[in-house]
């Protein structure tokens, strides 16, 4: 037969009759021989019935109404509501469109790809003249050119100037 | 006496939400609460308004405050909705909140009073303890206010987590899975506080036990 103590776990599941088959028959057979367990057993079935004696307190009136204008003054959600949550996000999306608005009202760049490529054409298409020595040796403009007024970089070019002293010389 | 209450408040539309909350789980309720539906948040309110605010009533032992803390469990449950998720039983979570504000209240309150005057006025609510002497009471009802008086202050004189357990099994017949969870103990566990609250109001409610003997045993009733 089971101790006083180990009773005590299973007799309040054995009097509101949660307890199983086996926990129950336990007890009975210990209240069976245990006279003051018995008659604690009798006393929480009177203390239940002396508990049930407390009247219930009934809500006020204006419960209802005061919850719901607590509820009125939730604030509410709208379309964009399901960004909340994650406002990181809102403001990554937000921060991308601004970026794209932005960039699409740049103004277009002087020259398109196809201009740019024109461009490079033009620098480039009378560079076989430059390097012609004939046709530079007979380019009298070339010899007007004021040596005073020729900068560090354009005297450092007159070597290959063929109205220089040295070009003559090798020619005779 | 609750369904009574509801149909003089509300007329045949409190009749078909009673009748829809019983068709539809608490569970289901707040699964649509969550949809969107406040019709269904309506039916949550008036089904547990009254358990709650009696739980309540019995912890911090003043109206005003019980139902304060009421108003405070359904709108955080309301918050909660678009998070709710039907992992336990609706009244474990709705209780659970309850009990939490239940003692936060009743700890803020006694660090105020402390913090205030140790000779502070006691609670409206809370008439001085006496025991009902029937001899003594010329009007019956005034009797019976004693000893419901009487009984409540000895539940309240529990400690917390006893109190909890008592009032749940008690008062709202929640199985020992349940309440275990709100207390978050073992099942174990909480038959032994529940043995060891039942045997202090054994004692501090023995007059009345005793009373209720002799009354049984004057109608003839068997015990």
């Amino acid at each position: 037969m089971k101790k006083c103590e180990e009773v005590s776990k299973q007799l309040i599941a054995y009097l509101d009759r949660r307890a199983n088959s086996a926990d129950r028959h336990e007890v009975e057979e210990h209240l069976a021989a245990c006279s003051a367990c018995h008659q604690r057993a009798e006393d929480f079935r009177k203390l239940w019935g002396v508990l049930d004696e407390v009247p219930l307190v009934e809500p006020s009136l204006s419960f209802d109404a005061r919850i719901r204008a607590r509820i009125a003054e939730e604030p509410r959600r709208g379309w964009l509501g399901w960004l909340v949550p994650q406002p990181r996000l809102a403001f990554a999306m937000t921060l991308l469109l601004a970026l794209s608005v932005w960039m699409a009202n740049l103004p277009p760049r002087e020259g398109t790809a196809a201009g740019t490529e024109q461009q490079d054409f033009e620098a480039i298409k009378d560079l076989g003249v430059l390097e012609n020595y004939d046709v530079l040796s007979k380019f009298d403009a070339l010899s007007e050119v004021p040596v005073d007024a020729a900068t560090p970089a354009d005297q450092q070019a007159q070597p290959v100037n063929p109205a220089s002293d040295q070009q003559p010389a090798t020619e005779e | 006496m609750e369904h009574a209450h509801t149909l003089q408040l509300y007329g045949t539309a409190g009749v078909r939400y009673n009748v829809e909350a019983m068709t539809r789980s608490d569970v289901q309720l707040m699964l649509d609460v969550k949809a969107g539906d406040e019709a269904s948040f309506n039916l949550l309110l008036q089904k547990y308004r009254t358990p709650l605010v009696n739980f309540l009533y019995r912890m911090v032992r003043n109206t005003a405050t019980a139902e304060d803390l009421a108003q405070e469990v359904f709108l955080r449950v309301y918050r909660a909705r678009k998070q709710y998720s039907p992992s336990a039983k609706f009244t474990t979570w709705l209780f659970r909140i309850a009990t939490n504000l239940a003692l936060n209240s009743l700890r803020d309150n006694r660090y105020h009073q402390m913090d205030v005057s140790i000779d502070a006025p006691v609670e409206e609510d809370v008439a001085p303890l006496q025991l009902p002497a029937r001899e003594l009471r010329i009007d019956e009802k005034m009797i019976e206010r004693d000893r419901s008086e009487f009984i409540r202050r000895a539940i309240a004189a529990l400690p917390e987590k006893q109190r909890v357990a008592v009032l749940l099994h008690k008062y709202e017949e929640m199985d020992y899975g349940e309440i275990a969870k709100i207390l978050e103990c073992s099942e174990s566990a909480l038959k032994s506080l529940l043995f060891r609250a039942y045997e202090t109001l054994r004692v501090q409610l023995a007059p009345l036990v005793s009373q209720s003997d002799a009354n049984q045993a004057r109608e003839g009733r068997p015990s």
